[in-house]
């Protein structure tokens, strides 16, 4: 029941830290530490429990569709790690608060480090697997924060990005991987996939639910190749390099590892991955951390030797060594953490980190020197340490692991793997605590305050007394083990000696052999030096840049900011689809019976064809190619109505006229020729694309036409009448079965209305070439506005309004509607500003197409909300019959107030598009209206600087 | 009949495709134009081709012909007269503003430091 307080205490505490910055370091340490001790509480209250043997679990559904579960459970290997995530973390608080300098914001370092806390706990407490992934990256994303804590210096930064992106580069497949195990297994709770290894390891998908498991847990574990991230991560302050890199944040890959043992650990796939990945990471990291001047690098690259170590203990897949694994992980954290901290101090006391530059400290800092050369010792593996507990066990399991046929080889690795960490750890000691006393002239150390020196005490102390008495730690392990493993342990006894086993002689030759490598130092590292050393930083960088390179080079190739490029790509990609599903699909004659071609159908295909050969053969005459373009409009319209879409041809030939009108008073404003731009080949080859998508498309329209098909539309023509209130089946999908679509529709019309409305709110610079663009035409023709057309318009629009308000009203019935009576409508106005000027209709018309689009969207908004009302869906219609004097018995719908809405916002756009363009327009009609020249007088060409002549010569 | 509807829409189509093409704001307008009128014309096909039966209801109660693609296209057309309305408007704008219809963007023109061409030009910070 209190389980998720664990985890949720420190995650949303991380605020209080922050909210404290005020209050500087010792404040904002307090509401820290505080935060985390009641989260270890409520954790310790569980654990009696845990111990004995009692899981304790908690679980609500979140969204249980994806199998998301807030649901989390604490059993001995929860337990141990949520133990050891809140113990590290009050000590590192404390450590902190007096490691911080004056100059560090506080608030940010102990927020980043709660939220990180409660991240850690939420990996190791999670019993849904997605649950835990986010915790996971929550993890690689306060950890960044963490690293490059001190973001003024370009070393953390680097560090910081570099861990981020192989982390959550793992992440990302750790992702992928725990979706195919829970898919396999058929549920997302951990506690029940442990359950069903036989059927996860039984399934085809286990390789890859494998791999990319293992890739998330190497990454974050920074095993091999994936190791160098770590030492680079060593940028950060040194209590998050204690607390990140001993205990938390690289033991969450060594959890999962531990966690899903019992789904991997004894299949064959595993031994063969993880142990050796683990054995090579162990030397590696082993190798390199001996010739380290840096002493956190030192650290870092022996972390990633004993990650290696343990890792290499689970990939055994025995269950001793699944016994020795969770040992050292519990010793590691213990010495290594000490061995951060007193790093720290020796940072802190002599202002130097480099060991070429210190020795014989134990003189000046007594205490420090004992704490860290203790904790050495036991990174070692001296006797009577708690290192030397568990690395006997190691040695003892890797003496029965057989690789490749090969007795000796695991051993013998391992055995080196040992010697080399004897050494690091010996030359760590010895250069910085013995010798001659040596360090930067102008520093003074001595041992800093308690604070800084008991959180190491705290953590050497109980490493001396495991190592003496190493059976303290059996129940804990037992407990922790039995989880690991999933099942009974067998029989075994944490002792100091076991007898001369072979063990005991692999870990004497490596303390001897540990002791000669640093008498031999300085030859071995000459050939080292003189032999090529792979540079991980040059490569993870070089392949950086590689990356952004291409990606740049790929995005400038496509996105040139040449729209042809763009409609180039997509032509090309669409006819490739198209040639694609041509080739992989059958592709038989269809069987329906064709129509037979009638005359007007000829004539009209061929009106089209001429029209469309016209468009683009003499597409640089642009006055030519609108009035084809309209003609092909014509023929289009025609066709609806040739083949039963009376609707269609209304919609489409009003719209044509609007369209045309619109494109005319664009063309008066733009140049009116097209220059030849592009060669005779590459028109050549824009013909053949264009041909092979004519050709594509019509195929495929053959294809469809002469192939029968189930309607779904006998639904809405039995449902029209007595559902919709309507005989025109088309406007009754439109306002009724499809109202929806249709109110999404007209918001998007009046939204494009609007935006026009605001692109042609012209810059002075726009205004002044919209003004010598816009030929008037009184200057050619010496009558802007002659006296027919103005007439004629003004006759009709009475007339028009009319015919609009009829096609409106019946158009539920008959063909019509709001959409085509909007348009005709909008078409009466807009012939008066064609024909009067926009200064003549502008004065007279007194209505705001804004307020008309916005009116009409509430109003269809309205009617729909209105059948909530009444207990129904959003618009759902009614109608009924209404007597009207005079006219009779009428039938009315309740979708007519909708229809009446897409009127509006029809009328609406079409006035707002065609008046706004208008009013640029009489731009050019204005500027001279004080000295408007004398009639049959030339225009005089005025000099300007935009670039419309040039155009116009061609 | 259904070659004619269909070598239509082809037709209509590949001088759309053409003319979209091109490297002038208004004929790439029209090209879309063009490819409107295909698009429509080949939805409205998927209802197949019947004459003389619109889906206007009647008492003879004769087979309809089928009303779903017409409504699909009454509203692409009024849609596509929305966004040639807004492009041709866009492309109106471009023209006053810089001068030139060129379907490309003039280095002159582009908002400084922005866009493709600057990628990878900042500064290194690290």
């Amino acid at each position: 029941m209190y389980v998720p307080l664990v985890v949720l205490i420190p995650t949303l505490g991380a605020v209080l830290p922050a909210l404290a910055g005020r209050q500087g370091r010792a404040g904002c340490a307090a509401v820290a530490a505080t935060a985390s001790l009641a989260a270890l509480t409520v954790l310790l209250s569980v654990a009696p429990a845990v111990m004995r043997g009692e899981p304790v679990g908690f679980h609500v559904p979140w969204i249980p569709q994806i199998g998301l579960a807030l649901s989390f459970f604490v059993d001995g290997l929860g337990l141990f790690f949520a133990a050891l995530i809140l113990i590290m973390g009050v000590l590192v608080i404390v450590y902190g608060r007096y490691y911080l300098a004056p100059s560090d914001p506080p608030g940010r370092f102990f927020a980043s480090l709660l939220l990180f806390q409660g991240a850690m706990l939420g990996i190791v407490l999670s019993d849904n697997i997605i649950l835990m992934l986010v915790f996971w990256e929550l993890t690689s994303l306060s950890s960044f924060l963490l690293i490059g804590y001190w973001n003024h210096l370009a070393e953390s930064r680097q560090g910081a990005r570099m861990a981020l992106a192989i982390t959550g580069g793992g992440g990302l497949a750790l992702f992928a991987g725990v979706l195919l195990l829970g898919g396999i297994a058929g549920t997302y709770e951990l506690s029940e996939i442990i359950g069903r290894a036989d059927a996860v390891q039984s399934s085809p998908l286990f390789g890859p639910a494998l791999a990319l498991i293992l890739l998330g847990a190497f990454t974050k574990s920074a095993q091999f190749p994936f190791h160098f991230w770590l030492p680079h991560a060593m940028a950060a302050p040194t209590p998050v390099s204690a607390y990140l890199h001993s205990a938390t944040m690289v033991k969450a890959g060594i959890f999962l590892l531990a966690r899903l043992w019992p789904v991997f650990g004894e299949t064959e796939a595993w031994f063969l991955t993880v142990a050796p990945i683990g054995l090579a990471t162990m030397l590696v990291g082993a190798w390199i951390a001996i010739f380290k001047d840096d002493l956190k690098a030192v650290l870092a690259y022996s972390t990633v030797s004993h990650l290696g170590l343990i890792t290499m203990l689970l990939g055994f897949g025995t269950k001793m060594a699944a016994v020795a694994a969770v040992l050292h992980i519990l010793n590691h954290a213990l010495f290594k953490a000490a061995l951060f901290m007193s790093a720290g101090i020796v940072d802190h006391e002599t202002g130097t980190r480099s060991m070429a530059r210190l020795g014989g400290l134990r003189r000046a800092m007594p205490v420090t020197a004992a704490l860290a050369v203790t904790a050495a010792a036991a990174m070692a593996g001296v006797p009577l340490l708690n290192g030397f507990v568990s690395k006997e066990m190691m040695l003892e399991s890797a003496s029965h692991a057989v690789y490749a046929g090969q007795a000796w080889l695991v051993p013998l690795l391992a055995t080196l793997g040992a010697l080399f960490s004897v050494a690091y750890s010996a030359r760590l000691a010895g250069m910085v605590f013995f010798g001659e006393e040596r360090h930067p002239v102008d520093a003074h150390p001595h041992d800093p305050p308690a604070g800084m020196w008991l959180p190491v005490a705290v953590l050497v102390v109980p490493a001396i007394v495991l190592g003496l008495w190493p059976a303290l730690a059996q129940p804990l392990v037992e407990v922790v083990a039995a989880a690991v493993v999933g099942g009974d342990l067998p029989e075994f006894q944490l002792a100091l000696w076991h007898g001369l086993t072979p063990a005991l002689g692999m870990s004497v030759a490596a303390l001897l052999g540990g002791v000669a490598i640093l008498v031999v130092y300085s030859p071995i590292d000459r050939i080292r030096i003189a032999l090529p050393r792979p540079e991980a930083k040059a490569i993870f960088d070089a392949s950086v840049r590689g990356g952004a390179a291409a990606s740049q080079a790929l995005v400038r190739t496509l996105q040139n900011e040449d729209l042809t490029r763009y409609a180039l790509v997509i032509m090309l990609a669409t006819v490739a689809l198209g040639v694609f599903g041509f080739l992989t699909g059958p592709h038989g004659a269809g069987t329906r019976a064709m129509l037979e071609p009638s005359l007007p159908a000829v004539v009209g295909w061929g009106v089209l064809a001429v029209a469309c050969g016209i468009a683009v053969v003499r597409h640089r005459d642009r006055l030519l190619l609108l009035l084809v373009t309209a003609v092909a409009g014509l023929v289009v319209s025609l066709t609806f109505l040739h083949f039963s879409a009376p609707d269609l041809a209304l919609t489409q030939i009003s719209v044509e006229v609007v369209t045309t009108i619109l494109l005319l008073l664009a063309l008066n404003l733009l140049p009116k020729t097209t220059p030849r731009e592009t060669g005779a080949p590459l028109r050549m080859a824009h013909a053949g694309l264009a041909g092979a998508s004519g050709l594509g498309a019509g195929l495929l329209a053959f294809a469809v036409l002469t192939r029968d098909y189930v309607p779904i539309s006998d639904y809405h023509l039995a449902q029209a009448r007595p559902g919709g209130g309507g005989t025109n089946v088309v406007n009754v999908i439109l306002v009724d079965f499809r109202g929806y679509d249709t109110f999404g529709e007209i918001i998007v019309l009046g939204i494009a209305a609007l935006v026009i409305f605001a692109l042609l709110e012209l810059s002075a610079k726009a205004r002044r070439a919209a003004g010598w663009a816009a030929r008037a035409p009184s200057y050619r023709t010496g009558s802007a506005h002659p006296i027919m057309l103005v007439v004629t318009t003004r006759l009709l629009l009475p007339l028009v309004l009319t015919a609009g308000v009829y096609i409106f009203l019946r158009g539920h019935n008959l063909p019509g509607g709001g959409f085509i009576a909007g348009i005709v409508v909008g078409i009466a106005f807009i012939m008066q500003y064609v024909a009067s000027g926009y200064a003549w209709a502008d004065e007279r018309f007194h209505f705001d197409p804004q307020r008309m689009i916005a009116a009409g969207v509430l109003l269809a908004g309205l009617t729909g909300v209105g059948s909530w009302a009444f207990g129904h869906p959003f618009l759902t219609s009614t109608h009924g019959h209404v007597h009207i004097p005079l006219i009779g018995d009428v039938e009315l719908a309740s979708v007519l107030l909708f229809d009446l809405g897409v009127f509006l916002v029809v009328v609406g756009t079409v006035l707002l598009a065609l008046a706004t363009i208008a009013a640029v327009e009489s731009i050019g009609d204005r500027r001279p209206a004080d000295d408007r020249p004398a009639a049959g007088e030339r225009r005089p060409i005025p000099a300007r600087p935009v670039r419309i002549e040039e155009e116009e010569r061609v | 009949m259904e070659m004619l509807v269909a070598s239509a829409i082809g037709i209509l189509t590949g001088a759309g495709v053409y003319l979209v093409l091109r490297r002038r704001t208004l004929t790439v307008v029209v090209g879309l134009t063009l490819l409107s009128y295909g698009v429509n014309l080949f939805l409205f096909a998927m209802g197949r081709l019947t004459i003389d039966r619109p889906p206007v209801l009647t008492d003879g109660g004769a087979p309809y012909s089928d009303p779903l693609p017409q409504a699909l296209v009454l509203t692409a057309i009024v849609i596509s007269f929305g966004m040639t309305a807004l492009v041709v408007v866009l492309a109106l704008r471009g023209f006053l503003d810089t001068g030139t219809d060129d379907s490309a963007i003039r280095e002159a023109d582009m908002v400084r430091g922005f866009g493709p061409r600057h990628l990878g030009t900042e500064a290194r910070k690290d």
